[in-house]
């Protein structure tokens, strides 16, 4: 099985991608969609109810994945747990075998379809990556012993198009004193914005994994455009998309043409399709790889 | 001082549901700011529930029901009225029904929402700045309450929601700055972006269970 850590190891170029858990209980397609990454794909981001929708939990979801023979990268998300919930959900998800995580402070519940839920917060981003550092040296987060620690390779994100772009960067210097390894950054569209955040990049211990988003049409990309933060799609990628006749096809070729103009700027790629993951494996095929 | 607005009349009506005597306790201080309990306002309210059938046996406006001492002192004139209601209605925030139903042994209802401890911009304009968190942090930001008016209460920096400035929970119709590009703008002001970069602990929320209380040691 391929896995993260190995690859993080090595100076090879990381792929990894993303399974979204279905709202509710049949797993059929998750699990199709992921056999489908099998040996192409390092490992595979297992969101954690994105966008603050409820959905099947990110730690069970993980542990499918693991057992259908793909390296998981479990999300974990402040938002709905308060500590003590995140450290014993760590280690559950150690000993059910998951070893990857990724730190998100998580989208506010205002964002999902059960607004007028509590949010938690009751710890972020930065302190979770602290937690988790913590838990791999054998304590809890309040000193005390545990018996057995953990072994996470951790993670967290970056936006390198964010606006403004210096207090990011600074939380992204946090994260790396926090313990954080690679970094997935939220999909970039502009080259030469990565290459630049590289620049600064660069000067710290960590693999980025630049963020690929699959454009599906123009009118796709002018909502990212309008609805995401620190998404940026330049307008002659709308135009290409726009003249085309099957825009999805164009779609599945910029995001091919990025991977590899990614190729000798950042670490690796992590492809996002958000509910098409079966065309991942046709951009990596067309990206060459 | 705390932010009260009046509930939907229809509400307030059907929480006083089988009782017909009503006496009214308003605030002079907090909810006459905000047009909910001073006198103004409660007057109207007693119109409305003239309307709405009630028999309103009496009111009294006092300088902050909150101070349980003066307002049981306060309350002591209106004991004929109070005596012949069957149930009281506040026309303040929480705290102050809550003094009321200390003080008389009659059912409490409230007449309004109580909203947030606010800070008066200008006439009829309240914002929230503080959550009464227990431990107040905002030496590290220079002035600014990451825990209240960040969303999400974040004490490291920008989630990767902030947008332009703006945070993931603004609307066109209610535009909410990013907490932490305020910070980081004040802090960078200051010259102080040392103090961004330090890690923040997890917050201690043991400084604050509620119910929360102090009592201070008398001065000799
Ligand atoms: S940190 Fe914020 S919420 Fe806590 S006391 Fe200070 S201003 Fe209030
Ligand atoms: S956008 Fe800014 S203010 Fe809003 S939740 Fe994120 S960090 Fe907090």
């Amino acid at each position: 099985m391929n896995t993260l850590k190995n690859a993080l190891e090595t100076d090879k170029f990381i792929i990894t991608a993303e399974a979204g858990p279905p709202k509710g209980t049949d797993v059929q397609e998750m699990l199709h969609s992921t056999s489908l990454l099998k040996e192409k794909v390092d490992a595979v981001n297992v969101t954690d109810n994105q966008s603050s929708v409820m959905r099947l939990g990110s730690l069970g979801a993980s542990k499918l994945i693991l057992e259908h023979g793909l390296d998981p990268i479990y999300q974990l998300t402040c938002r709905d747990r308060n500590r003590l919930a995140i450290q014993s959900d760590l280690l559950s998800a150690h000993v059910l075998g998951i070893r990857n995580v990724l730190a998100l402070t998580g989208d506010h519940t205002q964002a999902g379809d059960h607004k007028q839920a509590k949010p938690v917060f009751d710890i972020e981003s930065v302190q979770l990556l602290q937690v988790i550092s913590t838990l791999n040296r054998g304590m809890d987060m309040n000193g005390n012993l545990l018996k057995g620690k953990t072994e996470f390779t951790m993670g967290a994100t970056v936006t390198p198009e964010a606006d403004p772009i210096e207090p990011q960067i600074l939380k992204f210097e946090k994260k790396v004193k926090a313990g954080a390894q690679f970094f997935q950054t939220q999909a970039v569209y502009d080259t030469k914005k990565m290459e630049e955040f590289m620049e600064t990049a660069r000067h710290f211990p960590v693999k980025i994994i630049g963020g690929i988003l699959l454009l599906k049409s123009a009118k796709m990309a002018r909502f990212l455009n309008k609805f995401v933060p620190g998404i940026r799609v330049p307008d002659e990628l709308i135009n290409e998309l726009e003249k085309s006749e099957k825009p999805l096809e164009t779609g599945i070729q910029i995001a091919a043409r990025q991977i590899n103009e990614f190729r000798s700027i950042c670490d690796g790629v992590h492809v996002m399709a958000i509910g098409m993951e079966d065309k991942v494996p046709l951009i990596l095929e067309k990206a060459g790889i | 001082m705390i932010v009260t607005k009046q509930k939907p009349i229809e509400e307030i009506v059907k929480s006083l549901e089988g009782e017909n005597n009503i006496f009214l306790v308003g605030c002079s201080v907090c909810a006459d700011e905000c047009q909910t309990g001073g006198e103004t306002a409660t007057k109207e309210l007693i119109e409305k529930l003239k309307t709405s059938g009630k028999n309103v046996t009496g009111f009294a406006v006092i300088n902050a029901p909150c101070h349980v001492l003066l307002t049981k002192k306060d309350l002591k004139v209106h004991k004929e009225a109070i005596d012949k209601s069957d149930a009281i209605l506040i026309t303040a925030c929480g705290a102050c029904a809550q003094s009321v139903s200390e003080i008389i042994e009659k059912p409490v209802r409230p007449a309004s929402n109580t909203l947030f401890l606010g800070n008066i911009e200008r006439h009829g304009h309240f914002h929230e700045h503080c959550s009464m968190c227990g431990e107040c942090v905002i030496s590290f930001t220079d002035g600014i309450c990451p825990i209240t008016n960040c969303a999400k209460g974040l004490l490291n920096g920008p989630c990767g929601g902030m947008n332009k400035g703006k945070c993931e929970i603004s609307t066109e119709e209610r535009p909410v700055d990013c907490a932490w590009v305020l910070i980081y703008e004040r802090l960078k002001k200051f010259n102080h972006l040392e103090k961004f970069k330090n890690i923040q602990p997890a917050k201690n929320y043991s400084k604050h269970i509620k119910p929360d209380r102090l009592i201070l040691e008398r001065k000799k």
